[in-house]
């Protein structure tokens, strides 16, 4: 493209006549003459509008979360908010603030909990899919798998959950004693394979990115598959495999249906996951189907738990992005 | 001499035999991860298609919801209301989407900080939480400046918002796979850059906007978390009539279903996870489809 442009631009020659020849002498073309050419900047405009409307949307979402959660911090203490332990929003009458307590912790324990249990799900058999992917499968066998991979990613949120209440919990009863049918164990381990695909296919794509000379400089050295997938194509690919973690622990932050349905409703702080426990986003789904007056607290408080979990899914995601930059400049 | 070489070959052949059982034994365990994947996913399957085929009866799509007479009930006014937010969803996501990518792609000069923000920005957007868009709605549309209640027109903006990044971003991986030497020819031929990107690139690359739109577009249909912020959830026994009428989708007919544990509505429940799977899967199996079947490797 640059060398074209130079050319047409030399070839214009913007009256410089340097490379007409001497005897030339006909009324001459001015080749860099332009037209104005209103429509092209017309669709430039609509162009750059569309672009600029994706940084509208992050300006709207701080905007939308800000002013209804400053109103909450006006009755609510940070700290009380950050630190407290007992969330009773939904308790008592709906327009008074001081009857409640709204310790935001039993929320994010949950959340925290939840997490955990997806990962420890998701990064053992994303990771094991995506060496397989990228190091041992032939063609004809990635071609089968990555859509089961895409399958398992296409379905909706509101069906795993689903299965989580009505098929996983009751199996998973016969092993663990759960006291109420919603526990964080089932919604954990569902939503984990709910992320497998995203923790593999971006593994697979940080594999696939490391120069095949590095493999072949290890079997040269007599190393085997096992040997230089872990010790060569691993360790070169481990920044872009994290960002894939990291972007997988940000799905399960926020991830809402499968917690609504299968965790219940009931904000308690608890580290034993055979309990049920409502996670942030779980609050969030359960007071906007329920009957929340606008202007009640328990309606200003969904927009601070809200901009909180906003908050920290960003925080992951630059993360993640300044992961996957770093490795990308490797090579 | 004998023993010598022995107590050398020993190690040796030792040594190997320890790394081929490492190596089976790590060969075996990534298989079995995969096999985890493909039992649970085809467990799924199986439930749900064997508790769904039996209420799968056209009274499913015939009737409307009820709380009263779930045997007979269906779900035609959230089937109808998937298909209108799924077209609003459509007509606002892909030409913005679309448009937003061609700028990024075509137009914008990379160096410059304002067009790495938006870049930065859109990745962002991409892996922020689905409820958030709809919180942004309910503050914006359905409230506050547009305040347009809880109708099928605040629900097609919030799936747009929601799938906005992703049309973006497989967009533009559909144009950067497009040669540079079509569009080089193109304007040396004396094409202006907008009939370039008009008639040579975007042509090219609609293979791949194609399966990444479609791809976005299953994920719309399967959304129900911003939906239920943005009032879906309300019990709706009509069709939606136009882009203000109250609506309701499957994916939230689906979680409206869950309090209610009687075995006929978990019968209808899994009727329209059946449903809505079908829809789905179809849409996935185009996509790969058009994937493999018109993605050309230059």
């Amino acid at each position: 493209m640059t060398t074209s442009r130079s050319t047409a631009e030399t070839a214009g020659g913007r009256s410089s006549g340097s490379g007409r020849p001497p005897a030339w002498r006909g009324s001459t073309i001015d080749l860099g003459q332009q037209h104005p050419r209103y429509g092209e900047r017309v669709i430039k405009v609509i162009l750059v509008g569309a672009a600029w409307l994706s940084v509208a949307v992050t300006i709207g979402i701080v905007v939308s979360l800000l002013a209804p959660t400053v109103t909450f911090f006006t009755h609510v203490g940070l700290g009380a908010f950050l630190f407290g332990t007992e969330w009773t929003g939904g308790f008592g009458n709906k327009f008074v603030w001081d009857d409640k307590s709204w310790g935001v912790l039993p929320l994010v324990v949950a959340t925290a909990i939840v997490t955990v249990i997806a990962l420890a799900v998701a990064v053992p058999l994303g990771l094991g899919a995506a060496i397989y992917l990228s190091e041992y499968a032939s063609e004809r066998v990635r071609k089968v798998l990555k859509p089961v991979l895409e399958v398992l990613a296409g379905i909706p949120t509101v069906v795993y959950g689903f299965l989580a209440l009505t098929i996983f919990t009751p199996i998973l009863a016969n092993l663990v004693q759960f006291n109420t049918i919603h526990n964080m164990l089932s919604p954990g381990i569902v939503m984990g394979f709910m992320i497998v695909p995203t923790v593999a296919s971006l593994g697979e794509d940080a594999m696939s990115a490391v120069p095949l000379a590095l493999r072949q400089g290890s079997y040269a050295l007599g190393a085997n598959r096992m040997k230089t997938t872990l010790r060569v194509v691993f360790p070169a690919a481990l920044s872009g495999i994290v960002a894939a973690i990291v972007l997988g622990i940000s799905r399960a932050v926020g991830e809402t249906m499968i917690v609504t349905i299968a965790a219940g409703s009931r904000a308690q702080l608890t580290f034993d996951p055979r309990e049920g426990a409502q996670t942030m986003t779980g609050f969030i789904a359960q007071i906007a189907s329920g009957d929340a007056p606008q202007g009640s607290p328990v309606y200003y408080s969904l927009f601070a738990v809200g901009a909180l979990l906003f908050a920290v899914t960003l925080l992951i995601n630059l993360a993640s992005i300044r992961l996957v930059r770093k490795y990308r400049q490797v090579y | 001499m004998t023993t010598a070489t022995l107590t050398r070959a020993n190690p040796l052949t030792g040594g190997r035999r320890r790394d081929g059982i490492a190596s089976a034994v790590f060969a075996g365990l990534l298989w079995l991860c995969l096999a985890l994947i493909c039992v649970f996913l085809f467990f799924m399957l199986a439930v749900i298609v064997q508790k769904g085929v039996a209420r799968l009866d056209l009274n499913l799509i015939t009737k409307q919801p009820s709380k009263i007479r779930p045997e007979t009930a269906g779900v035609q006014s959230a089937l109808l209301g998937t298909l209108w937010v799924g077209g609003i969803t459509a007509l606002i996501a892909m030409p913005l989407g679309i448009a937003a990518a061609v700028y990024l792609e075509e137009y914008a000069n990379p160096a410059k900080w304002w067009n790495r923000a938006i870049e930065l920005n859109i990745q962002n957007l991409a892996a922020v939480p689905a409820v958030i868009y709809g919180i942004l709605t309910l503050g914006f549309i359905v409230r506050g400046p547009v305040s347009i209640g809880a109708v099928v027109m605040a629900g097609g903006v919030a799936l747009a918002l929601l799938i906005l990044p992703v049309i973006i971003i497989t967009t533009r991986e559909a144009l950067r796979s497009v040669p540079r030497e079509i569009r080089d020819g193109s304007l040396a031929l004396g094409a202006t850059q907008w009939q370039t990107t008009w008639r040579q690139v975007l042509p090219a690359a609609v293979p791949g906007i194609a399966t990444g739109s479609i791809l976005a577009m299953s994920r719309a249909i399967g959304e129900a978390a911003p939906l239920i912020l943005v009032g879906a959830t309300t019990f709706v026994t009509f069709n939606p009539d136009g882009v203000l009428s109250k609506y309701t989708t499957l994916p939230v007919q689906i979680y409206n279903l869950v309090p209610q544990d009687r075995q006929a509505f978990r019968d209808l429940a899994y009727a329209a996870i059946l449903l809505l799977i079908v829809v789905l899967l179809a849409m996935n199996a185009v996509a790969i489809w058009l994937r493999n079947r018109y993605q050309r490797r230059w």
